[in-house]
């Protein structure tokens, strides 16, 4: 379980208690968040689910698989070293507090 | 009075979407993007909003998952969105003069009515279904909704408590991702396919056979070329087996029909919209009455030469939304990007750009035994389609190729050391 803070790209913040096995595509959808669109389910099949972990999290996140990697080639915003698929991160106790920012769009 | 003679403002009546789908939150959210402002109502007749299909088949059959992560948009989105969403609504006739849907009561709920500007049909598809002497058994089953994995789910429970397999007719994507997900949880798994390969309509042979022996290795047992002469009742009414032609009687717990699906255009059909195996839209989801759009599994999307294209996808849904939200607000939004679709089975991802059908050459690149490769698809030198399995960077430079028209020659294809994206330039 953790607190997972969004910040959409207007500064829009919200702060979602994620119970473990929640990635945080699904924490977004199902609190309100918007700025994911995670058209895909959750499958790493489309990337509109994008978001920039807060660089002082970087080392907690579990690094991308392959696959997310190649996904994030296809994002619409910018990529930067910091860009994840949200769904491809899944909620546990290390990452109590984590800070993901929401890119300007998804599409 | 003098404002008797004066002519009424325009009455904003809005937009209403027949369904609550993937297609039809991709209508309302594209329209709210666009700064739509008038009513927008989503008809659905389900007991849930929108929710994601493609988990139903794997990680929500698994357990995995609880409602809540299915669900695509949390209900206070919806409302600060401004689109209003009525479950449990089935309309049952468009009168297209004056403009108006009307549904039928039913438990709980009262009938009504709701006139539109613009309508939407997100009607969805269902599965199709097998006239097989003794279908009406119980435990034989389709998948599509939410309660249909559910009933799947308790089903297989019910197989494992007493030790019976269970039997997939139709070796598809449907039929071979729950296969995938049975053989998981141990279940005893045989998957019958009328065709002599899997997939035979999409994939190209050698893929069919990567696909058979994927499973035969998960321990499915794979009969292609089944014929089925009935299924089997027991005296309790649920189905106990399945009978081959060949008089082979495999014994079944539970029997998944996935056999393809259906088109939900009988409401279309009904108001006289043109019909033929869906509902028939231009690439923007314009059907034949101008006040009327199409968009999803529903529809059959005319193409320029004439033929007809239907397409069952996530892509399709949320593309074809937005194309028709467009349209409703008088721009042009052809979807006519390349197609794409995934399936997971096991730990394998097959994800494919563009379509296949009338290739005369496949090219494999990769390694077909290493598990990540891809093979491409080719029509008098021209590519046509690549299936990716676990090769995520192929499926994405495809999809741009095939955008462009960009062919790269078969011997590159064949060259996994030779980038793709040089075709590119």
């Amino acid at each position: 379980m953790a607190n997972i803070t969004y910040i959409e790209a207007n500064g829009q913040t919200t702060t979602v208690h994620l119970a473990d096995g929640w990635n945080l595509m699904q924490g977004a959808t199902a609190n309100g968040v918007d700025g994911i669109l995670g058209e895909c389910g959750g499958s790493c099949a489309c990337a509109t689910c994008h978001c920039y972990v807060a660089e002082d999290f970087l080392a907690k996140v579990l690094p991308a698989s392959d696959a997310e990697l190649a996904m994030l080639d296809n994002v619409a915003a910018e990529r930067r070293p910091n860009s994840r698929l949200a769904c491809q991160i899944k909620a546990s106790a290390a990452l109590e507090g984590l800070v993901v920012h929401l890119p300007e769009t998804q599409e | 009075m003098s404002d008797t003679a004066s002519s009424p403002a325009p009455k904003v009546v809005g937009v209403v979407i027949v369904g609550a789908g993937q297609a039809a939150l991709s209508t309302a959210e594209a329209l709210r993007t666009a700064q739509y402002t008038g009513p927008i109502t989503l008809l659905g007749d389900e007991s849930t909003g929108p929710y994601h299909r493609p988990p139903l088949s794997k990680a929500w059959l698994s357990g995995e998952m609880d409602a809540g992560q299915l669900q695509m948009r949390a209900p206070e989105m919806l409302a600060r969105k401004q689109i209003d969403l009525r479950t449990g609504v089935r309309v049952q006739a468009i009168d297209r003069t004056a403009q108006t849907v009307t549904w039928a009561a039913t438990e709980g709920e009262p009938g009504g009515s709701l006139s539109y500007t613009h309508l939407v049909l997100a009607t969805g598809s269902r599965p199709r279904t097998l006239p097989l002497p003794g279908a009406d058994a119980g435990g034989v089953l389709t998948l599509r909704t939410q309660a249909d994995a559910s009933a799947l789910s308790e089903g297989l429970a019910r197989c494992a408590r007493q030790g019976l397999p269970l039997v997939v007719i139709g070796g598809g994507f449907i039929g071979l991702e729950v296969a995938a997900t049975a053989r998981k949880k141990g279940l005893a798994v045989t998957v019958l396919e009328a065709a002599p390969r899997l997939l035979g309509r999409v994939l190209a042979p050698a893929l069919s056979d990567w696909y058979a022996e994927l499973h035969r290795s998960h321990g499915v047992d794979l009969v292609l070329g089944a014929q089925i002469a009935k299924l089997e009742m027991g005296s309790d009414g649920w189905v106990s087996g399945v009978a081959l032609a060949n008089g082979t009687l495999l014994p079944a717990g539970l029997v998944l029909l996935g056999v393809g699906a259906v088109a939900n255009d009988e409401l279309a059909q009904a108001a006289g919209l043109a019909c033929e195996r869906g509902i028939v839209v231009d690439a923007c989801g314009r059907t034949s009455d101008p006040n009327i759009l199409a968009a999803g599994d529903c529809t059959a999307r005319r193409l320029p030469e004439g033929s007809l294209l239907r397409l069952e996808s996530v892509q399709n849904a949320t593309e074809q939304g937005k194309s028709v939200a467009a349209a409703i607000l008088g721009q042009e939004r052809p979807f006519t990007a390349t197609p794409w679709f995934w399936s997971d089975q096991y730990d394998r991802k097959l994800q494919m750009a563009g379509l296949s059908a009338g290739a005369d050459q496949w090219v494999v690149r990769g390694d077909m035994a290493a598990s990540s490769f891809s093979v491409a698809h080719y029509r008098q030198g021209q590519l046509l389609a690549v299936d990716s399995i676990n090769a995520p960077k192929d499926h994405l430079t495809a999809r741009k190729l095939l955008d462009k028209g960009a062919t790269p020659a078969p011997e590159h294809m064949a060259d996994p050391s030779w980038e793709l994206a040089q075709a590119l330039a």
